[in-house]
C-alpha cells in the first residue's frame, strides 16, 4: 500500500511540473496571437493614444518575461490576479462557472459511466447478437456527429416538438437542485451520447479478450452461467483499461463543453475560456487551462491507481 | 367573430377606439346599436384596442445576441450589443432617438446653441435620480463626458469629442459645451452610445464600476456574458418603462435564440437568422420586425486610379448593379436598396427627392463607350467576414455586370486582416459600415477629403465645401438643402456603389405589443424595447 502512496505523490509533483510547464506555453501562445488586449477591447476605431492610454493602464508596456514571473509569483502564493478586461479577481469570476462545468460533468458522468459499463457487459454477454448490433450502431453513430448537430436535434424533438424539456440550459444559484437537473437534462444528455461509445466498446473489448483465457474456460467447463463468467471472473481482470478510458472521458466532460455550453447557453467555464482567449485577457485563459490541465493530470492519476488497486499483481509487487 | 366577416364599421370604430377619440363604453354601446353581442363586442375591445394602448407589468424576457463575459460597465470601452442594449436600460444619456426617429429629450429636457454652433447648453431634467436615490447634476454629466476626453482617457468615442474644447457646468442643472469649431450635430452626438451618464465621484471621475445609472430600469443581479435581471426604476425621469421587470439573456447562438423563442423561453429576441426567416415567418404566434438601419455595404473604387478615375465608368459600375435582385438573393428580403449615397432612409436629413438609381446595362455600356473603356475588366476584393453572403454577393453582381460589357474579377480575400490589408489598399472592395447618427459623422469619416478612412478617394470641393457649411448651420431648412445636394454629388460623382442598408431585424411573441413606428438606431426600438413596449 505504501507504494502507491509513493506513486500518487510522485506524480503529483509530476504533475505540478507538467502545470507550470503549461503554463509557459499558454502564456507566449497568448503572446504570439496577433493584436493585445488594448486593441481587442477598444475595436476598430481606437487611435493610436487610445491604445497607448490602455496599455500603459494595464501594465502591458513591460516586457513579456517580466509579467510572466510576476503572474508567476502570485499564483505560487495562490493569487492568480485579476481579470484584465473586467478588473475582478480571477478566481472569482472563474469559481461560480467552473461549478457549473463540474456539475454538469458529473451529470452527463452519473448517467454515462454505469450506462456504458452495462451496454458494454451486455454487448459482451450477447456479442453478435442483434442487441450487439443495435447498440455498436447506435453508439457509433452518437459519437460520429458533432455535439451541436446531437444537440440541435435533441431540441428539436425533446423541446420544440414535444416541450418535455427547455432548450435554454439557463441555471443560477438561487434555483433548486431538481429545477436545475432538469433544465441541465438536454447538455447532458448530449454529452452522455457523445461519451458513451468510447467506453462502451472499451468494456466490451477487454472483456471479449479475457473470454478466450482458459482460466474462463474453466469456469465455462464448470458450468457457471455466462453472466456470471463475466461479472466474477472476466470483469475483473478488465478493470484497467476500462477505468482508463472512464478517466480519458470524464476529462472530456469538463474540458470539451464549448460546443454544448454554446448551443444550450450554458453558463460554464468553457465560454468564458473562449471569450478570453480573443480579449487577449491572459490571467483569465491561463487559469482556464491551468484547470483543464490540472482536471487531466488528476484523473490520469485516478485512473493508474485505480488500475494498481484492481490488480493485485501491481498491489503486491515482489 | 372573424376577420373576415367583420364590419367595416367596427373596424373603423376600432381604429377611432385605438386613437383615444371614443371610449370603452361608446364602444360597447355602438357595437351594440350594430348588431354585435355585448361579449362579442367585448371580446373585440380587448383583442383590439386595449391591445394597442400601453398597459404595465409583466416581465419582458429578451434574447439578445453579441455578448461576452469579459465586457465591463465602462461606457469608454462599450462595444458587444449587450453593453449597447443594456446602457439604455440602466443608464441615461442627455438626448435619445425616439421611435420616429427624431431627436428627442432625455436627461436634458432642452438645448440651445449660440449662433455659430460653437457652445451648446442643456437644461438637465431636475427629476432625473440614478438608482442609488441620488439626484442627477450637472457635475454627474460634465464628470461623464469628461471620461471619454484627454490625454489619459481609454475610450473609444474620443475622436467623436475631438472639437469639444470645455465642458462646464453651470449651474445644478446647465451644462455648456465649448467647441473649437461650430457643430450643429452635437445634440445628436449626445445619443451615441458611450456618452452614458453616470455618477460622478469627488475627484471628477465617474463611479461606472458600480453599475449604478439614472436609466429607466436598475440592474439587480446579472454577470457579462450571461443574464441580467433588471427591475423598474421608480424614480425614472421618463415615459414608459411598463414592464415591472426585464430579464436579458446572453443568447449568441442563433439557433439557440430562435429556438428559445419558438418555445416560449424568451419574449423577444434581438437578431433572426435570415436563412431561416421565411420559415420563422410562418409560426402563428411570432411577429417580426424589419427596420431599415444606416449600416451599410459598400463598393468603393479609388476615385484617383485608372480606370476609377473616369466619373464615366464609375457610374456604369453603378448602374450595372441590380439592387433587388441583391436585396432579394443575398439579403433574403430583410435590406432597402442603396442609392450610391451613404444615407439611409429614416436617417436625419434623408433626402426623399433624389431618385432610385436603376439597374440599366444599356445605359452603362454608353457610358462605357464615352469613356472609351468598352470591355472593361476590375477586379473587386472582398471576404467572407465583411458580412455574412459577402463574396456571394460580389459573384452575383459580377453576373450582372456582364449585361453592360463589363468582367468583375472577384477576388476572394482572407478574412483575417481585411480590414487592414484590403480595405484602403486595393482600388475595388466590399465594406460593412455600422451606423452613425448624423449624416456629418458619417461624411467627414468616409467621404471628406482629408478622412484618414475616405475609402474612395474622392475629393469633390463642392462638396468638401457644403460638409463644412452644413456643420455648423443652425437653420434646419437650409441644412436640409445641403445634405440634399451632397447627396447628389455622392451618387453622381462619388466613387462608391452602395448595394444596400442592412435591415434590423428582430421577432417577438405577440403577446408584446409596440406603437406604430419603430427607431432605426439599433434594434428592437432603438435598444429601448424594455422601456417602449408592453404586454398585450
Amino acid at each position: 500500500m505504501n507504494d502507491v502512496v509513493k506513486i500518487i505523490f510522485k506524480r503529483l509533483g509530476l504533475g505540478l511540473v507538467t502545470l507550470l510547464v503549461i503554463s509557459v506555453i499558454i502564456f507566449s501562445a497568448v503572446e504570439m496571437l496577433p493584436g493585445d488586449i488594448a486593441q481587442a477591447v477598444l475595436g476598430q476605431g481606437a487611435t493610436k493614444e487610445n491604445v497607448a492610454a490602455m496599455r500603459e493602464q494595464l501594465g502591458l508596456d513591460r516586457p513579456a518575461v517580466v509579467r510572466y514571473f510576476e503572474w508567476l509569483g502570485n499564483a505560487v502564493t495562490g493569487d492568480f490576479g485579476h481579470s484584465l478586461v473586467s478588473q475582478k479577481q480571477v478566481s472569482s469570476a472563474i469559481s461560480e462557472r467552473f461549478a457549473n462545468t463540474l456539475f454538469l460533468a458529473l451529470y452527463a458522468a452519473v448517467i454515462a459511466v454505469p450506462v456504458a459499463i452495462l451496454l458494454g457487459v451486455l454487448t459482451a454477454l450477447w456479442r453478435n447478437t442483434p442487441f450487439d448490433r443495435v447498440a455498436n450502431v447506435a453508439t457509433l453513430t452518437s459519437i460520429s456527429s458533432p455535439e451541436f448537430f446531437l444537440g440541435y436535434i435533441l431540441i428539436l424533438f425533446l423541446s420544440v416538438k414535444t416541450g418535455y424539456f427547455p432548450s435554454l440550459a439557463k441555471i443560477n444559484a438561487e434555483m433548486g437542485f431538481f429545477e436545475k437537473l432538469e433544465r441541465m437534462f438536454l447538455p447532458a444528455l448530449t454529452m452522455v451520447l457523445v461519451v458513451v461509445a468510447h467506453m462502451m466498446r472499451m468494456t466490451r473489448s477487454a472483456i471479449i479478450n479475457l473470454l478466450a483465457s482458459p482460466y474462463i474456460e474453466m469456469a465455462r467447463l464448470k458450468g457457471v452461467p455466462g453472466w456470471r463468467i463475466i461479472t466474477h471472473h472476466a470483469l475483473p481482470n478488465a478493470w484497467a483499461p476500462i477505468i482508463n478510458v472512464i478517466a480519458l472521458n470524464l476529462a472530456y466532460l469538463v474540458t470539451g463543453v464549448v460546443l454544448v455550453e454554446v448551443v444550450f447557453v450554458f453558463p460554464g467555464i468553457g465560454q468564458m475560456l473562449v471569450d478570453s482567449v480573443t480579449k487577449r485577457d491572459f490571467p483569465v485563459v491561463q487559469a482556464c487551462c491551468l484547470i483543464f490541465a490540472a482536471t487531466f493530470i488528476l484523473l490520469n492519476l485516478a485512473a493508474d491507481v485505480g488500475a494498481i488497486l484492481t490488480n493485485p499483481r501491481l498491489r503486491h509487487p515482489k | 367573430m372573424s376577420k373576415e366577416t367583420k364590419p367595416e364599421l367596427i373596424e373603423q370604430m376600432a381604429s377611432e377606439a385605438k386613437n383615444g377619440r371614443i371610449s370603452r363604453r361608446e364602444f360597447l354601446q355602438y357595437a351594440l346599436a350594430a348588431g354585435i353581442t355585448a361579449s362579442s363586442g367585448s371580446l373585440l375591445w380587448s383583442s383590439e384596442v386595449a391591445a394597442a394602448s400601453p398597459k404595465r407589468g409583466g416581465t419582458f424576457r429578451w434574447g439578445i445576441h453579441d455578448g461576452n463575459t469579459s465586457d465591463t460597465h465602462d461606457p469608454g470601452t462599450y462595444v458587444t450589443r449587450q453593453m449597447i442594449f443594456l446602457a439604455h436600460q440602466y443608464r441615461s444619456y442627455l438626448t435619445l432617438i425616439e421611435s420616429d426617429n427624431s431627436l428627442g429629450p432625455d436627461l436634458a429636457t432642452e438645448w440651445e446653441a449660440a449662433p455659430g454652433a460653437k457652445q451648446w447648453t442643456f437644461k438637465l431634467n431636475k427629476n432625473a435620480t440614478f438608482h442609488s436615490g441620488r439626484k442627477v447634476t450637472a457635475n454627474d454629466v460634465v464628470a461623464s463626458i469628461n471620461h471619454h476626453r484627454g490625454e489619459k482617457t481609454t475610450s473609444a468615442a474620443k475622436a467623436l469629442l475631438s472639437d469639444v474644447e470645455d465642458v462646464v457646468a453651470d449651474d445644478d442643472h446647465t451644462v455648456t459645451f465649448k467647441l473649437s469649431s461650430g457643430n450643429a450635430d452635437l445634440p445628436w452626438l449626445m445619443t451615441d452610445y458611450h456618452f452614458a451618464i453616470c455618477p460622478a465621484n469627488a475627484d471628477g471621475t465617474i463611479d461606472w464600476k458600480s453599475g449604478d445609472g439614472c436609466g429607466p430600469y436598475k440592474i439587480e443581479s446579472g454577470e457579462f456574458g450571461v443574464s441580467w435581471n433588471l427591475s423598474r426604476h421608480n424614480g425614472w425621469h421618463g415615459e414608459g418603462a411598463y414592464f415591472d421587470a426585464v430579464e436579458m439573456t446572453v443568447l449568441n447562438d442563433p439557433n439557440a435564440r430562435q429556438t428559445a423563442l419558438v418555445t416560449g423561453d424568451v419574449d423577444c429576441v434581438s437578431l433572426v437568422d435570415l436563412k431561416t426567416l421565411s420559415l420563422l415567418k410562418r409560426n402563428p404566434n411570432i411577429e417580426i420586425d424589419n427596420v431599415p438601419s444606416g449600416a451599410a455595404i459598400t463598393l468603393p473604387m479609388f476615385c484617383d486610379t485608372a480606370p476609377f478615375n473616369d466619373v464615366n465608368v464609375r457610374n456604369a459600375l453603378k448602374l450595372s448593379i441590380d439592387r433587388q435582385e441583391i436585396v432579394d438573393k443575398i439579403a433574403f428580403g430583410a435590406a432597402t436598396m442603396g442609392n450610391d449615397f451613404h444615407l439611409a432612409p429614416g436617417q436625419p436629413y434623408f433626402p426623399e427627392s433624389i431618385p432610385q438609381r436603376e439597374y440599366d446595362p444599356d445605359k452603362a455600356k454608353a457610358l462605357l463607350k464615352k469613356a472609351g473603356a468598352e470591355g472593361l475588366t476590375v477586379s473587386l476584393s472582398t471576404a467572407d467576414s465583411v458580412f455574412s453572403g459577402a463574396v456571394d454577393m460580389c459573384v452575383l453582381y459580377a453576373e450582372q455586370a456582364k449585361r453592360a460589357g463589363i468582367k468583375i474579377n472577384v477576388v476572394r480575400e482572407p478574412n483575417d486582416g481585411y480590414y487592414s490589408d484590403v480595405w484602403l489598399k486595393k482600388p475595388f472592395s466590399a465594406v460593412s459600415w455600422g451606423s452613425r447618427p448624423t449624416p456629418d459623422v458619417m461624411f467627414t469619416l468616409a467621404y471628406k477629403h482629408d478622412a484618414a478612412w475616405n475609402e474612395s478617394h474622392w475629393q469633390n470641393d463642392r462638396f468638401n465645401e457644403l460638409l463644412m457649411q452644413a456643420k455648423a448651420e443652425l437653420d434646419q431648412g437650409l441644412r436640409g438643402e445641403m445634405y440634399n445636394e451632397m447627396c447628389q454629388l455622392m451618387r453622381d460623382d462619388g466613387g462608391t456603389v452602395i448595394p444596400f442598408f442592412n435591415n434590423f431585424v428582430s421577432a417577438r411573441s405577440k403577446k408584446v405589443m409596440h406603437g406604430p413606428e419603430l427607431a432605426a438606431s439599433w434594434t428592437c426600438d432603438g435598444a429601448r424595447a424594455p422601456s417602449r413596449w408592453w404586454f398585450a
